[in-house]
């Protein structure tokens, strides 16, 4: 707007003052528009996100007012007599997620690395568009391929193995029932990959390629160029994708309910079934009835709330400090 | 939280108004549209039951299964013109809150395994050995106590695995009325309702989840709706009831269990049917219920209602064999249209014997 202003003046077109205000007046007036909606639109995304919290803790008071802090420790479940307890939910959910996550990282940098640096074009487009494909399939589909496929293998074929060669260890002992904690990791895992897989490929094609070139110019191996150039290059990005990752897995819901077994007990072995927040939640809330329980339900969901926004907050923090360190880097 | 719920039901409800007063204007004033709202067991007979209704009458009857709670919940809220449960209320929790409830229609619940080697239908349980498998107390096939129970049947020697609802939900509600009644550890342990801690097993989503799970693990035992056992060909078994006869799943004796039941003598209709004496009753049977209140607000709408109720008693009942439900006996029909004419009002006047159309 102001460059036309100056425009019009410097070609000797301002004849008429007056209209080139009317004009910067109108003007004016949408930018003032435009910001008013811009800032009721992200007003309105405050207020929801606060209202959210508000109903939760209101929700939720009934709960912790009876239970108090012990509500985070206790182990039980028990509707019957209204003992209430989030601990098997809480553990479930992070190990399910971090599971998931030891899984995913290296399976989706592995892609992107391979998309952007060792496929031939023509492998590549069609692998990077499968990969978008999988992050559009619905949660309800993972689910019931788990339940029917992935389930049954794992049961005859991967937990036997694991059994046979690391059954010393508590992680995989008990009975091979293909349906528990270490399948709703896996599921998760496959679920979490094309998010972080292609928010990696689209950071490793940002990389200049003269600061490849340069490495690959001093001797350094693909890997290395890897290792050394493209990861740290990207790094602050990468735990964006990450933490994105991270987000999907501790929210999701159907899927891990199909597989994981939703069983309200704390166990040392993967093969036995277990138990999230949000499957606990997606089980239980239509037929709860009795304030306590309901509350407690509630409790669960600000349980979860705080967890993702505690996440989400640390991933912010790693950005912004892997951001500031690569700056002074360079 | 449930003002929030009772508004966004208030809102769908003006919705589903909306279109009602629609359709009534566009043809007479006998379109009618009922909103009824609660347990999902009941929901496909209500959906056919509600089919023909509007075929023969024009009523539109809009059933939202959204499980018993939510039914409680929405006809204490008034967001619908009846609820439907599982488990019945309490004549207490009734009186207070000023409804009636009655029994629409039955269904069992019946103990499915998964045994290679075994034939279908062929083991026995009981409450105590049944009870004490889904305590986790008996832990293996081949247990002594099993044997007894099985004395032809070659039980094989593998490790049980429990297979029970994850979900909350009226079969858990009457499967647990079931064993707390006939294994007292039970009681003492866990205790009845929709959703309960438990001992051990993996937990499975509905009727089809439980199903799932017991198909896919040997040595599995889980429990389902009879009707949905059927239509699966699920390996069922056998239980020896409250008196000592050992009886096979199927309509007749769930109807036995009915019969058996002193309706009477049950204020406010609040009968479980688990564990009853009759001889053949099949000891894991559940009625769902139908919860309105005693001061109807419209008297067309609500003698509309009964009409379809009535319908549903008096001849729906090959509609409901057709999709493995049991029907109530007569004699329960006839108390509870009895208690009808007593106790609903509108505007003062009685709404039941209805006026014929």
């Amino acid at each position: 707007m102001g460059i036309d202003v100056i425009s019009e003046r410097q070609v000797g077109l301002v004849s008429n003052e007056s209209r080139a205000n009317a004009r910067r007046r109108t003007s004016l007036f949408g930018d003032r528009l435009l910001r008013a909606a811009t800032l009721c639109g992200a007003l309105f995304l405050l207020l929801v996100v606060a209202g959210m919290a508000i109903m939760l803790i209101h929700g939720a008071s009934t709960a912790l007012g009876h239970f108090g802090p012990s509500f985070l420790g206790s182990q039980s479940w028990d509707p019957v007599r209204e003992r209430f307890g989030a601990l098997p939910s809480l553990l479930g959910t992070i190990l399910s997620a971090g599971l998931a996550l030891l899984l995913a990282v290296p399976l989706s940098l592995g892609i992107a690395m391979f998309l952007t640096e060792l496929a031939p074009a023509w492998l590549a487009r069609p692998v990077a568009a499968a990969v978008e494909v999988l992050a559009a399939i619905p949660s309800i589909i993972y689910g019931m391929w788990g339940l029917f496929v992935l389930a049954p293998a794992i049961a005859s074929h991967l937990q036997p193995l694991l059994s046979r060669h690391l059954g010393w260890l508590p992680l995989f002992q008990g009975p091979p029932m293909g349906i528990g904690m270490m399948t709703a990791a896996i599921v998760l895992a496959l679920m979490v990959v094309p998010y972080i897989a292609a928010v990696a490929r689209d950071l490793f094609t940002m990389v200049p390629p003269s600061i490849k070139e340069a490495a690959s110019g001093v001797g350094a191996t693909r890997w290395e160029v890897m290792w050394h150039v493209v990861i740290p290059f990207t790094r602050s990005g990468l735990v964006g994708a990450i933490v994105l990752g991270l987000g999907r897995a501790l929210g999701e819901t159907m899927a891990v309910t199909f597989v994981i077994g939703n069983s309200h007990h704390i166990s040392a072995s993967l093969y036995k079934p277990s138990n999230t927040i949000a499957s606990t939640l997606a089980n239980e809330f239509t037929e709860a009835t009795g304030g306590l329980y309901v509350s407690s339900l509630i409790a669960l969901a600000l349980v979860l709330f705080l967890l993702t926004f505690v996440i989400l907050a640390i991933g912010r923090i790693l950005v912004s400090r892997t951001a500031l360190q690569g700056e002074r880097a360079t | 939280m449930r003002t929030w719920m009772a508004s966004s039901c208030l809102a769908a409800l003006l919705v589903v108004s909306a279109v009602g007063c629609k359709s009534s204007s566009a043809s007479s004033q006998q379109n009618l549209s009922i909103l009824g709202a609660g347990a999902t067991f009941p929901y496909p007979l209500y959906a056919k039951w509600g089919d023909a209704w509007h075929k023969s009458t024009g009523t539109k009857l809009n059933y939202q299964s959204i499980g018993s709670g939510g039914g409680i919940q929405q006809i204490k809220a008034k967001t619908v013109d009846f609820g439907a449960s599982d488990a019945p209320l309490e004549p207490k929790e009734l009186d207070a809150a000023g409804l009636v409830q009655f029994p629409m229609i039955m269904g069992g619940v019946v103990p499915v395994v998964h045994l290679e080697g075994v034939a279908a239908g062929s083991l026995v349980l009981d409450g105590e050995t049944l009870g004490a498998l889904y305590l986790g107390d008996i832990k293996r096939w081949d247990d002594s106590k099993l044997k007894v129970l099985n004395p032809s049947v070659a039980l094989p020697a593998k490790d049980v695995t429990v297979v029970h609802r994850a979900d909350g939900s009226g079969t858990t509600w009457i499967f647990t009325s079931y064993l707390s009644k006939a294994h007292a550890p039970w009681k003492d342990k866990v205790g009845t309702d929709k959703a309960v801690s438990w001992p051990v097993g993996v937990g499975g989503k509905g009727n089809e989840g439980v199903s799932v799970y017991v198909q896919r693990v040997d040595g599995a035992i889980g429990y389902v709706e009879y009707a949905y056992a059927l239509q699966n060909k699920l390996s069922t078994v056998r239980l020896k009831n409250a008196a000592g006869k050992v009886v096979e799943p199927g309509r007749a004796s769930f109807q036995a269990a009915a019969a058996s039941a002193d309706w009477k003598n049950a204020p406010g209709f609040h009968m479980v049917l688990t564990h009853q004496s009759g001889a053949d009753a099949w000891p894991i049977v559940g009625a769902s219920f139908i919860l309105m209140y005693k001061e109807q607000k419209d008297a067309a709408k609500a003698s509309e209602l009964l009409r379809f109720f009535d319908y549903g008693y008096r001849k729906g009942a090959e509609a409901a064999a057709s999709l493995d439900y049991v029907s109530m006996p007569e004699a329960v029909i006839d108390l509870v249209e009895k208690m009808w004419a007593e106790s609903l009002r509108a505007e003062g006047k009685p709404v039941w014997p209805a006026a014929a159309r």
